[in-house]
């Protein structure tokens, strides 16, 4: 057993490109190169499987396809009786639907966008605005069989329709771009603001993104699996909205940061409970750090209806917090891009610095790879699995304070978005680099926003994201399944990524 | 006694000694919480029949005077510590754990209901009911594990499982037939679980969050997209009671266990079913034997893929069933994320009953308890804000693991894939 691990410990430095002797130079290049390939294809692979879902759960494509052809029933074809289309569809109200064709004498009529509600029948008002004079003999035929466009294209509406607003909710819509450029360069700025927003939300999206996904990765790099974001998260933004609120008449420069360290702190004290445990105990952090985010949620939710409560409200809200403590915002009203952003990318940066070019960092990722051998070289386990969760959760929390510094300036109830399960997502998909995760964290702050957009747009629910998110973990965690839909081969035999391992340190 | 403390390891000595302090604690802390605040002629009436139709025989209800009872069991506790710091029980302390734990908990219980009453089978009724599901999630973890395949899946799975029975029965306006989907589609998200670990060798925690994730996004999906639009789709009607003949009539047990519904039922027979089958049949043999030392089964002919996909299989679905109980059992829709952690707190009852059925089952009965205490706390006003009392099921999970029975061995091969030599 101890083999294994030596040689799972092999195969994550060699990973990290610790041991560029471990494989040959061309193995080595093939293996880089997949390091690129590999998520690009699981992030397409995963695109196109959600636009599948999109597609097969809407509504109206549904009916396009499944919709049997019937012939609607005997008044239609008793001439005596002059029955109207509206009299029909009152009769029989659930023959038609969205998305039926109905047959007027010879006539293709698409039936779409006229009902009230999408499962129960044609509003009668509609029918008669739509078919005002309409005689016996029609025929109700959806018809995927007779006219199978009618299916094809619902679907490729559906499908273009969502993605369209996910692309011009995260990135713009190019033309609007080009104008507002078009409209600067001739010295009107006017335009500019509402063309950039999308792309500005993207970036304070992913901001909060990029310290969650830190988080984790840190938290991979010591062999610790930090699900707990979430809680961290919460602890933080508590801690530091209080010391954002409570403290007053301090001037900025030492308000601002005692509130950053406030963040850290909480967030930090919170996970270095579950590192303790699970050096002292062997409790296991994936549970632990699971239990403590419900325990925070309840805890956040008493200080927020009773001892932290806004005065004078009904929401569970927090007091605003002083001015002295607010992040600068750096553009006017509508942009709401402010200075965290580039706190995030300062972290970043601390991060790969802290973890590759530090004694702490290399102690950190020794334990990560092998525990057994680092208590063997002399390194204190304990201290480094209260370290690396004190870390980590310390940027789950500095998410939280950037995101009540930066944006919000007050704690609401539903405070997070679910960045406990991005960050596993985004720290997966950036490979545990701090560089890797930054990318992961603008593609999923541009995913996400864009996805607020196509919920607008196209209801679809925000969920997806998560969906996208669970495929990705699984093709990046799982690397032959892409290998073997696009049909290259490995790079190299040894596995890919491991993180932590069954109940026992 | 001294030649016996050296020969046992400084751990065992370690928590032996903390379980003594322990209860010494419990003894205290009831002295302190509850004997001060409580006044001379106090008495706490226990009702002992259901507060709803039963066919079980009245018996009286019982009646304790508050202080005297106090101090008899925050006395005992105090007893068993010092018996505990000076001799130890030796193998009895999981047990004794029970006493002392039972001790503290109907301590509480005189100390809420005084002047009030407190009715004792509603109470054990509900814990049966919330523990369930615990129950459920901890057998599948009994399955996956004994075959060395960490399940941390098992909240995804009950989550999907829920939303399906929820959808499907609705549709099908059949309870069975949203029983049997819901339970289907959680076997397929066991195979998907199976197929990540043992083919392509995954990481079983990550596979396992995937799932999980794919889940919460999947179901909130469905939910916001079709459940809260369309209510009729999240309507599915519940499995009634069912009292059981004779057995139903007898006082206190009758209505607590046997006037259940049918996935309780099925919680129980699946309890004996992987009980009998994991320690008295050869696939329970080669399961073990998988799960502590895949070499040495493969050695002897065990297909250890095909025993481990089947156990995932299967505890994927019993998973489900556990889903479906949240539903079908109880409340009659699904709601976003209405499992809350119960799949993890499984877990955790999986590991304090070290690994076997009845060991998890108990384990589960005792979050099922604690999960009951708030709601009939808030009943009685008690003055903790119910934000901590719903704490509490997740502190206790947090204190378990951290060892405080004891450390349980996981089987051996626990996490890691299997290579074929």
């Amino acid at each position: 057993m101890s083999a294994g691990k030596a040689e799972d410990s092999q195969a994550l430095v060699a990973a990290e490109g610790g041991l560029p002797g471990g494989a040959s130079p061309r193995a080595g290049r093939v293996a880089r190169r997949q390091t690129l390939l590999i998520p690009l294809l699981a992030i397409i692979t995963a695109l196109i499987l959600s636009g599948v879902l999109i597609v097969v759960t809407d509504l109206e494509v549904i009916n396009a396809f499944t919709r049997i052809p019937r012939r609607v029933a005997e008044p239609f074809t008793d001439p005596a009786s002059e029955i109207s289309l509206e009299e029909a569809l009152w009769r029989h109200p659930p023959e038609v639907v969205v998305g039926d064709v109905v047959a007027v004498e010879g006539k293709d009529l698409l039936v779409v966008e006229t009902v009230e509600d999408a499962i129960k029948q044609i509003s009668l008002a509609d029918a008669r605005h739509l078919y005002p004079k309409l005689g016996p003999g029609v025929t109700i035929h959806l018809n995927f069989f007779q006219k199978p466009t009618v299916g094809l294209r619902a679907a490729w509406k559906s499908l273009s329709v969502a993605y369209s607003a996910l692309f011009e909710g995260s990135v713009g819509n190019p033309a609007k771009i080009a104008a507002a450029i078009r409209a600067w360069m001739a010295g009107n700025p006017s335009l500019l603001p509402e063309a950039f927003y999308p792309l500005t939300e993207s970036l304070v999206t992913a901001t909060p993104y990029i310290l969650v996904g830190l988080a984790v990765a840190l938290s991979f790099r010591a062999g610790l699996f930090n699900i707990g974001a979430e809680g961290q998260y919460f602890m933080g933004g508590l801690l530091s909205v209080f010391v954002g609120y409570s403290l007053k008449g301090l001037p900025i420069y030492i308000h601002l940061p005692l509130t950053i360290l406030a963040g850290i702190v909480g967030g930090g004290l919170w996970g270095a409970i579950a590192g303790f445990l699970k050096a002292t105990t062997g409790a296991h952090e994936v549970i632990n750090t699971i239990m403590m985010n419900y325990i925070a949620f309840a805890l956040s939710d008493w200080l927020l209806n009773g001892p932290m409560k806004r005065p004078g409200g009904f929401r569970p809200i927090t007091p605003e917090i002083q001015p002295s403590a607010m992040l600068p915002s750096l553009f006017p009203s509508p942009i709401r891009f402010h200075a965290g952003f580039f706190v995030a990318l300062a972290c970043a940066a601390l991060v790969y610095w802290l973890l590759f070019k530090t004694t702490i960092g290399f102690e950190l990722r020794t334990v990560g790879a092998n525990p057994r051998g680092a208590r063997y070289a002399g390194i204190n386990l304990t201290w480094n699995f209260v370290l690396a969760m004190f870390l980590s959760g310390g940027l789950a929390g500095l998410a939280a304070a950037n995101e009540i510094m930066g944006l919000i300036h007050y704690m609401p109830n539903a405070f997070s978005a679910g960045y406990g399960f991005d960050s596993i997502a985004l720290a997966l998909l950036g490979r545990s680099h701090p560089v890797g995760v930054v990318l992961a964290a603008l593609l999923f702050g541009t995913l996400r926003a864009g996805a607020t957009r196509m919920q607008s747009a196209a209801q679809i629910p925000l969920d997806i994201i998560s969906i996208l998110q669970a495929m990705i973990i699984i093709f990046i965690a799982a690397p032959e399944i892409i290998r073997a839909i696009y049909r290259f081969r490995a790079g190299r035999e040894a596995g890919e990524m491991l993180f932590t391992r069954g109940w026992k340190v | 006694m001294t030649a016996i403390t050296q020969v046992t390891d400084p751990q065992a000595l370690r928590r032996s000694r903390t379980l003594g302090v322990f209860f010494v604690l419990v003894g205290l802390a009831i002295y302190i919480l509850f004997v001060r605040s409580s006044a001379g002629a106090q008495v706490t009436v226990f009702g002992m029949n259901p507060g709803r139709e039963s066919q079980a025989l009245k018996i009286p209800n019982v009646t304790l005077p508050v202080l005297p009872s106090l101090y008899a069991m925050a006395a005992l506790s105090v007893l068993l510590g010092f018996f505990q710091l000076a001799r130890g029980f030796g193998r009895g302390e999981g047990l004794v754990l029970g006493v002392a734990a039972l001790f503290l908990v109907l301590s509480f219980l005189t100390w809420a209901g005084r002047d009030k009453g407190l009715n004792l089978i509603g109470i054990l009724e509900t814990a049966l009911q919330r523990a369930t599901p615990i129950a459920l999630a901890a057998l599948s973890g009994v399955l996956c594990e004994r075959s060395g395949i960490v399940n941390i899946a098992i909240e995804g799975m009950m989550l999907t499982a829920a939303c399906f029975s929820a959808l499907v029965g609705s549709v099908s306006r059949s309870l069975w037939v949203g029983l049997i989907v819901a339970v289907l589609i959680s076997g397929l998200l066991g195979a998907l679980l199976a197929v990540m670990s043992i083919r392509f060798k995954v990481n079983q925690i990550i596979s396992g969050t995937a799932i999980n994730i794919l889940s919460i996004g999947g179901t909130s999906f469905i939910s916001s997209k079709f459940l809260q639009v369309y209510q009729h789709l999240n309507n599915p009607g519940k499995f009634s009671n069912l009292p059981l003949p004779l057995l139903a009539r007898i006082p206190i047990i009758g209505p607590v266990f046997f006037e259940s519904n049918l996935i309780v039922y099925m919680m129980f027979v699946l309890l004996i079913a992987i009980h009998v089958l994991l320690y008295y049949t050869p696939w329970g043999l080669r399961t073990r034997a998988v799960g502590e030392h895949p070499r040495a089964a493969d050695t002897l002919g065990v297909d250890v893929f095909r025993i481990r996909y089947v156990n995932v299989i299967l505890g994927g679905m019993v998973a489900g069933l556990g889903g479906t109980f949240l539903v079908l059992g109880s409340v009659p829709r699904f709601d976003e994320l209405m499992t809350a952690g119960k799949g993890f707190i499984g877990l955790a009852a999986l590991i304090f009953g070290k690994w076997n059925p009845f060991g998890a089952f108990g384990a589960s009965l005792i979050f099922g308890f604690t999960d009951t205490f708030q709601a009939k706390m808030q009943i009685l006003d008690v003055p903790i804000p119910s934000q901590f009392m719903r704490m509490a099921p997740y502190l206790i999970t947090m204190i378990v693991l951290a060892g405080v029975v004891g450390r349980a061995e996981p089987p051996a091969a626990e996490g890691q894939p299997y290579e074929k030599q």
